[in-house]
């Protein structure tokens, strides 16, 4: 009985709660399959695929390895705890021979680690061939997208084809972001001055997130952006549809705003193709057209607006144009990303309600 | 110096026109000392006060991240916070407590009466003081650095226009300076001042791994320090390092950042590690297993840590052939780092395990730093860690690294030598409810940053939107943050407790191992008063017991061989004199700092507090003559006593 009474001792009670919470951890990664829709865990490409399957061989390495040592450290705090009448223990050095062993067993568990890794690094690295070619250009805090091949450009909504082997080349003209769509491929940082690439899959038509991985400054948070794959055909029509340039207001709020837009200096950052291809060349010199903001051609085909964090409502742009740094933190006062007063600069006043309501009245056209 | 007699020059007061400060007690002292004990305690007290600010700056972060959409801070806000969360910790919090640990008992467990260096050791703890303050004060001079501990270029240099990261770099280079001094005097120390029998191989491992860090810093801090000038010259004078347009590079940046900055993590861990392989033997009765092992396995790491830096860069674009060879460096560093852990759980075998709380804290460690060592390797599978790198998973890892591991070892440390440092037992009741709820704490507050990681949140972003299905993992963390305060709560309240009514230690309540538990509790000004002839590693285990035939550890009779040995106390040793100079010359470094960021003016009086510091600190001997309470001719008296 004073056996049994002794084992109910602080120390047990304190070394199961132990043992509880070291197994909590690897049972709440498990747990982590709710709903998220930018999970690492739930790839939906060939390349996200195969990082996971890497993930997947080095948690379970991971996961026993921790249950034999933390199991061993747990038997040894039980087993070795000092009870009363506990002869002294013998005063032991070590043993050459474990030494070795528990060097060697662990280099040889990470050299057979290493070798699938290592294949995957190389892999990856590979350019897929027939791939549609995407450019993507990180801006604080936006994300701008150009088919050079297709002559498309968009913003913060990628659309890809389903199936297709998507080759992004990577570049930034400001700081340093990273483009990262988890479910589609691992992220690759966008580096001003180097040109990097990655390729990108997925395996069937849908809506995948990402976001700038990056610390790229203030709104950071901000500067999201999403995926959309389509099946090939609706991916073809999208893109004739991108193809053609936004039509002339004819008359009332939208007329307006369409003067607005010329008056108040909005193309010296957007382009909207068809309307006013005068703005400045972009320091890029890439396109010729102001590249500073969005391109707003087809802003209505998109779902979301300022880096993908707003849903594209006219109430949502009526906010946004009465003071885009009270709805996204921004820096217009170091020119860095929307101003609140038009033309921007020390002359610019902000926008009176009805042109607010003239500017969102001619956005709405823009289909 | 510990020499027993030393023939000094004649004083020269006027040197520094102020007079050489004498007393060893009260405030003044503390701003003059000399000695390493004071020395270790005033790092160690700096270093709760910025752990206290930093830990409020990560429950203001948490705050925010509670919820999805949380408005608790702006992102400004959020940006400073996890800038200075990180910048503090590691600078100004895990750094100058292996400082403050290593000031206070390295000397202690070499049987050395001082260190090789006073005055340059208290110089280091000014500069470090001066640096933390320094950066700190941009809070109230325009506004505090937004720039990530790592201050990423090009935004921190053509992209970033406050005056926020002029004082991050400067303020870094201060500490900078600081951690060199202590290391050249660590190292000096260790190397010089051994007592006699104290071969490397009997040294402490604690001792051992302050060595191996010495040497780390004295590698990595002028790389840092080059990234950060670099980085000041490229935002006010128009170099053009990383600068793109003008033919710089910003991955410049980041290898030197991490060539510093990986040597920089095991800076952090190895000090710790070393606190737990002296507790571990301590409250098992056996010596450390594999000794040697754990020992070269330390210098190991630090050899290989200057080998690993660019894992932290696998989504850079590095190439296949550069990620190839990081990745199979940082594959097999968990090499010699596992044999550590193996080494710990051999100690504990067949042992007779006390669970009192320095114990707790660092089984806790071992418990933790296994699943931070296990999450390492699955980053060095460097294309998974393009999923992880940035994300949540990260914070989780290096989290249960450097605090599952560092501040547990460091917690470990704090309440095995508390006794020591005060002659006072922190109450064992209060600091076992303090393990347990930063224990529980901390996984609640880490554990779930694994899943949000894998979950896709990003790290360094002050707000996230609902539906990413991070509410509830996010909701815990915070509420985990919350129960580490509570944590640091009760240690505090036990600290104050202890020191009002707390229980008398004795000399050696632990029944410990090594030299520093065979002196009084605190110890006295002069350490030793017979220097230690050391015998055995764990000398003093030795002295207290033999073995029998089965290798069990039986009592000595205790005989003449301890301190009761004739020629005991001695009033021959002099002890340095405190000194003003090593406080006033450290004093002028943040006015350098000011001087480049506002105005040249400041940089006038920064000179003058320099110069006249170090002048009058050449010109001060080290020993004031008129200070020694005897004159010199009491040596051959000394076998008569």
């Amino acid at each position: 009985m004073r056996r049994l009474a002794s084992r109910r001792s602080a120390h047990r009670r304190a070394s199961s709660t132990l043992r509880l919470a070291l197994l909590a951890a690897p049972l709440a990664l498990l747990a982590g399959c709710t709903d998220s829709p930018q999970d690492s865990l739930k790839p939906a490409g060939e390349w996200a695929r195969k990082v996971d399957g890497l993930w997947d061989v080095s948690f379970l390495i991971a996961v026993v390895i921790f249950l034999i040592v933390e199991g061993l450290l747990v038997f040894a705090l039980i087993r070795f705890r000092n009870r009363p009448g506990n002869e002294s223990p013998r005063q032991i050095h070590g043993s050459t021979p474990l030494e070795i062993g528990w060097t060697i067993l662990p280099a040889l568990i990470l050299a057979g680690l290493a070798i699938p890794t290592v294949a995957t690094i190389w892999d990856l690295a590979d350019e897929p061939k027939n791939a549609v070619q995407v450019i993507v250009t990180g801006h604080q805090w936006w994300w701008e997208y150009d088919y050079p091949d297709l002559e498309v450009e968009t913003a913060n909504e990628l659309h890809i084809p389903a199936d297709t082997q998507i080759n992004v080349t990577l570049r930034s003209y400001d700081v340093i972001h990273s483009f990262w769509a988890p479910q589609l491929a691992g992220k690759v940082d966008v580096v001003p001055g180097h040109t990097n690439r990655l390729a990108m899959h997925a395996d069937e038509p849908g809506l995948y997130l990402g976001q700038c991985a990056e610390f790229c400054g203030l709104s950071h948070a901000n500067m999201r952006l999403r995926v959309i794959a389509h099946a090939p055909a609706e991916f073809d029509e999208w893109v004739a549809s991108q193809k053609r340039p936004a039509e002339q207001p004819p008359a009332g709020d939208a007329a307006a705003g369409y003067a607005l837009w010329a008056s108040k200096g909005c193309q010296s950052c957007h382009t909207i193709d068809g309307h006013d291809k005068s703005g400045p060349i972009d320091a890029s010199g890439v396109s010729g057209k102001s590249t500073q903001g969005p391109n707003l051609t087809h802003l209505q085909s998109r779902s979301t607006f300022a880096g993908a964090i707003f849903d594209l409502t006219p109430e949502n742009l009526r906010k946004w144009l009465r003071n885009p740094s009270k709805l996204k933190p921004m820096d217009p006062e170091n020119n860095i990303g929307m101003p609140s007063a038009f033309p921007p600069g020390e002359s610019g006043k902000p926008l009176s309600d009805e042109e607010i309501e003239q500017l969102v009245a001619y956005l709405e056209t823009l289909k | 110096m510990a020499t027993a007699t030393v023939t000094v020059p004649a004083s020269t007061p006027a040197a520094g026109a102020l007079r050489r400060p004498r007393s060893t007690t009260g405030i003044a002292s503390w701003f003059t000392t000399v000695d390493h004990k004071k020395i270790g305690l005033l790092y160690g007290m700096t270093a709760i006060l910025f752990f206290v600010i930093g830990g409020v700056e990560a429950l203001l972060i948490r705050l925010q991240l509670a919820a999805p959409g949380g408005n608790i801070l702006s992102a400004q806000e959020y940006n400073t916070l996890f800038t200075m969360h990180g910048t503090t910790m590691v600078f100004l919090v895990v750094m100058p407590t292996a400082a403050a640990v290593g000031n206070y008992f390295v000397p202690l467990q070499i049987g050395a009466r001082d260190v090789a260096f006073p005055r340059l050791n208290a110089y280091g703890y000014w500069a470090f003081l001066a640096g933390g303050l320094f950066l700190y004060s941009s809070f109230f001079l325009g506004g505090a650095p937004d720039g990530g501990w790592f201050g990423y270029a090009n935004l921190t240099s053509d992209y970033s226009f406050g005056t926020g990261i002029d004082f991050w770099i400067i303020g870094l280079i201060i500490t900078g300076i600081g951690s060199l001094t202590a290391s050249l005097n660590f190292i000096v120390t260790i190397l010089n001042m051994r007592a006699p029998g104290m071969t490397f191989m009997r040294m402490p491992v604690f001792t051992w791994m302050i060595l191996v860090i010495s040497f780390l810093l004295i590698g990595a801090i002028p790389v840092i320090t080059i990234g950060l000038i670099e980085l000041f010259f490229d935002r006010n004078f128009g170099t053009n390092f990383f600068n793109v347009v003008k033919g710089g590079d910003p991955i410049l940046w980041q290898h030197l950042f991490w060539l510093f900055g990986h040597p920089e993590v095991y800076i952090l861990i190895l000090p710790p590690m070393g606190i737990v392989s002296e507790v571990l033997p301590v409250f098992a009765r056996k010596p450390l297993f594999g000794y040697s092992f754990v020992v070269f396995s330390g210098v190991a790491i630090g050899f290989m840590g200057w080998g690993v830096w660019a894992h932290h860069m696998f989504s850079v674009g590095l190439g296949p052939a550069a990620v190839t060879g990081f990745t199979l460096s940082t594959m097999f560093i968990a090499v010699p780092t596992g044999v550590k852990i193996f080494n710990w759980m051999g100690t504990l075998w067949g042992g007779s395990i006390r669970f009192k709380t320095p114990m707790l804290f660092a089984i806790g460690f071992v418990a933790m730093f296994i699943i931070g060592g296990l999450s390492g390797v699955t980053h060095g599978v460097s294309p998974a860690d393009r999923q992880q790198t940035d994300t949540y998973y990260v914070v989780a890892h290096f989290h249960y690294v450097l605090f599952g591991g560092a501040m547990f070892g460091i917690f470990s440390g704090v309440y095995y030598w508390f006794p020591k440092m005060f002659g006072k037992l922190l109450h064992e009741g209060l600091g076992k409810l303090h393990f347990w709820l930063m224990f529980v704490g901390f996984n609640l507050t880490f554990g779930p940053m694994h899943v949000l990681g894998l979950q896709g949140q990003p790290r360094r972003t002050y707000t996230y939107p609902e539906g990413m299905g991070w509410d509830f993992w996010n909701l815990i963390s915070t509420i985990g943050s919350f129960t580490i305060a509570l944590s640091i709560a009760v240690f505090l309240y036990n600290i104050f407790r202890t020191a009002r009514k707390g229980e008398m230690a004795s000399d050696d309540p632990w029944d410990a191992r090594t030299l520093e538990w065979s002196i009084s509790s605190p110890p006295p000004p002069h350490n030793f008063d017979r220097v230690p002839m050391v015998e055995a590693r764990d000398d003093f285990w030795h002295q207290k017991y033999g073995e029998d035939n089965e290798g069990r550890p039986v009592a000595r009779v205790r005989g003449g061989s301890n301190g009761d040995a004739p020629g005991g106390h001695d009033e021959h040793i002099h002890m340095p004199s405190p000194s003003y100079w090593p406080l006033v010359s450290a004093l002028g470094l943040p006015f350098i700092g000011y001087g480049l960021i506002f105005h040249w003016g400041w940089l006038v009086l920064a000179g003058l507090l320099v110069a006249w510091g170090i002048f009058a600190w050449a010109m001060e001997p080290d020993v004031e003559p008129e200070s020694e309470p005897e004159p010199e001719l009491e040596p051959e008296l000394e076998g008569v006593e």
